[in-house]
């Protein structure tokens, strides 16, 4: 029993640090592949601490490869999407809810289906209309896509955050003769400003992390998105993968997202268990 | 009188505010979903402009029913939502219970939870595919030091080992989102409820089954259902570590060769609505359950 008082804390600790550097190694290893020389990278046994701090890698990643222009790319659509859908969803949400009016329900519940397509069902039809807009291969073709998978979860987060919001503020606005456009700019939108953070990292990190339209409806660098690009790059020959740069490259699109997650932890993981706890 | 027509202005108002949503996904699902399934009655070639489809009527499915390679793709798919899913739920679970204990780093131990969640899957699968790597890959290197293998292993090369080993990348990558769930649900259970059975003397583990796991069950069927209709739609993982591929293809990867890489329009739309019907399925077998656990 005093045996067990004291073995138990080591137990528990033991489990933690097992549990931590489970999620924690692949990315230092990302980290660690990303600064060794090719003779390190290629040599047995595996060196767990580069010998030398190759920095190199990191240049390479943007002039052997066009990563500069992916990595505008990403952030021009990560950008915008995220933008297009933080506006028309705090519309939505605001008319959601707030508003009692006929057919709301099947609305509601008709944006929410629309979240749990499954990307390639539409993938053949998305692919011929964005040729007959004349969209194929360029930013808007993502953007555009992406509406399928940010605009219904950013409707959902940002009506379960304007329901929360009391509502004697609106009507005190609308008493003074403001219009309900002025009274979400003016009134809502600032109280909605941590559901507005929380639905717009979640889909900036969706858009950003995007893979299956970015593949499919780009075709070379002017529109290609960085994980198009890591999944893509090559070497000399195709049979020598430039692990290094691709390590370097994943380092430094993970990097931003880290931050983010730093700061934002709290309001991300709220993000993320909204459902569960209200479902 | 004047209540009724205020209510039907508030009502154009909110239509007015719905708007541009609306459009918007009738233009970015509707419409594309509608366009897949009337294709998946025609041939036509995908790098044709204009498109020069011709009726074939059920010709596709008939194919598709018969086509060997939808149904190795639908068994992969299954073989790896179910393996992936209930390994990430139990692991999940594990680490959700682990986090939920006060202790000094809780704090960084949920921030190291958020990271593989974030990393891009892209990313993830090339850092895994790294640490694969049969000559100079880090597993193989671990375990031949552990001595629980005796020679390296070819991970990806291995018709055995590539789909549990692209499993391992899914577990590794999702069950901190499970986790994050599950300590969710977990830290809405009232601290009350094991004060009590403390008292009248429940054993840690009999508060586990007949408190925790009780309570927790909405928390985790939502997890579950997320997750599965997740996994039946995994593409990114499979097509970067192991290509397109009879020993791992998903039913998302199969159907996006015939449709961009053969340009076949009409098969290809074919297995979409295939995997639309497949996945619909699911979500009301799931919800029939889930009310029947519910009431």
């Amino acid at each position: 029993m005093r045996l067990w008082r004291l073995l138990k804390p080591v137990l528990f600790y033991l489990l933690v640090l097992l549990v931590f550097l489970y999620l924690v190694f692949p990315f230092y290893w990302a980290v660690v592949s990303s600064l060794k020389s090719p003779q390190e990278l290629f040599a047995t046994p595996v060196t767990y601490w580069p010998t030398h701090l190759r920095w190199q890698n990191y240049v390479d990643v943007f002039t052997m490869q066009p990563f500069g222009r992916n990595l505008l790319n990403s952030t021009v659509v990560a950008g915008l999407t995220t933008l297009i859908a933080l506006l028309f969803g705090s519309f939505a949400g605001y008319a959601i809810g707030r508003f009692r009016f006929p057919g709301k329900r099947p609305v509601y519940y008709a944006i929410l289906a629309v979240s749990m397509f499954p990307q390639i069902s539409v993938l053949g039809g998305m692919y011929v209309l964005i040729k007959s807009l004349g969209l194929y291969n360029t930013w808007w073709a993502l953007i555009f896509s992406y509406m399928i998978f940010t605009l219904p979860f950013t409707v959902w987060v940002l009506t379960s955050f304007v329901r929360e919001i009391p509502i004697e503020l609106e009507e005190a606005a609308y008493v003074d003769g403001a219009t309900p456009m002025q009274v979400l700019f003016m009134v809502l939108l600032p109280l909605m400003a941590p559901g507005l953070v929380t639905a717009g990292l979640l889909a900036f990190i969706g858009a950003w992390n995007e893979f299956l339209f970015a593949l499919t409806f780009t075709v070379d660098d002017r529109a290609r998105t960085v994980p198009v690009a890591i999944a893509f790059f090559s070497g000399a020959s195709q049979y020598e993968l430039p692990w290094a740069q691709i390590m370097a490259a994943s380092v430094i699109v993970t990097v931003p997202l880290i931050v983010l997650v730093l700061i934002f932890q709290q309001r991300i993981i709220a993000g993320l268990t909204a459902g569960a706890v209200k479902g | 009188m004047a209540r009724r027509s205020l209510s039907a202005r508030r009502a154009r108002v909110a239509w007015a505010f719905l708007l541009p949503t609306v459009l918007t996904l009738l233009a970015v699902a509707a419409y594309p979903l509608f366009r897949t399934v009337q294709l998946s009655f025609f041939q036509a070639n995908l790098l044709d402009y204009p498109l020069r489809p011709r009726w074939v009527g059920l010709a596709n499915y008939a194919f598709m029913l018969q086509d060997a390679y939808w149904w190795i793709s639908l068994k992969n798919t299954v073989i790896f939502a179910v393996s992936s899913v209930s390994l990430e739920t139990v692991l999940g679970l594990g680490i959700a219970l682990l986090v939920n204990a006060r202790f000094p780093l809780r704090g960084l131990m949920r921030t190291a939870m958020l990271i593989p969640w974030a990393i891009p899957t892209v990313v993830s699968a090339q850092m895994w595919r790294w640490m694969y790597n049969d000559v100079y890959g880090v597993i193989n290197d671990l375990l031949l030091r552990l001595h629980l293998i005796q020679k390296p292993l070819a991970w990806l090369a291995d018709p055995h080992l590539v789909l549990p080993a692209i499993i391992a990348v899914d577990v590794w990558k999702t069950t901190p989102f499970m986790a994050l769930l599950l300590l969710a649900g977990l830290q809405s259970i009232p601290e009350e409820l094991y004060e009590a059975a403390t008292v009248d003397g429940a054993s840690p583990v009999q508060q586990f089954w007949f408190i925790t796991l009780p309570l927790l069950i909405p928390a985790l069927l939502v997890a579950l259902i997320f997750r599965t209709l997740d996994a039946l739609r995994v593409f990114d993982v499979i097509y970067v570590m192991s290509g397109v591929n009879p020993s791992t293809m998903s039913m998302s990867v199969y159907a996006r060769q015939q449709l961009v890489d053969f340009g076949a329009l009409g098969y290809g739309s074919a297995l979409s609505t295939g995997i639309f019907l497949v996945i619909a399925l699911f979500v009301v077998l799931y919800l029939t359950a889930l009310r029947v656990e519910v009431d």
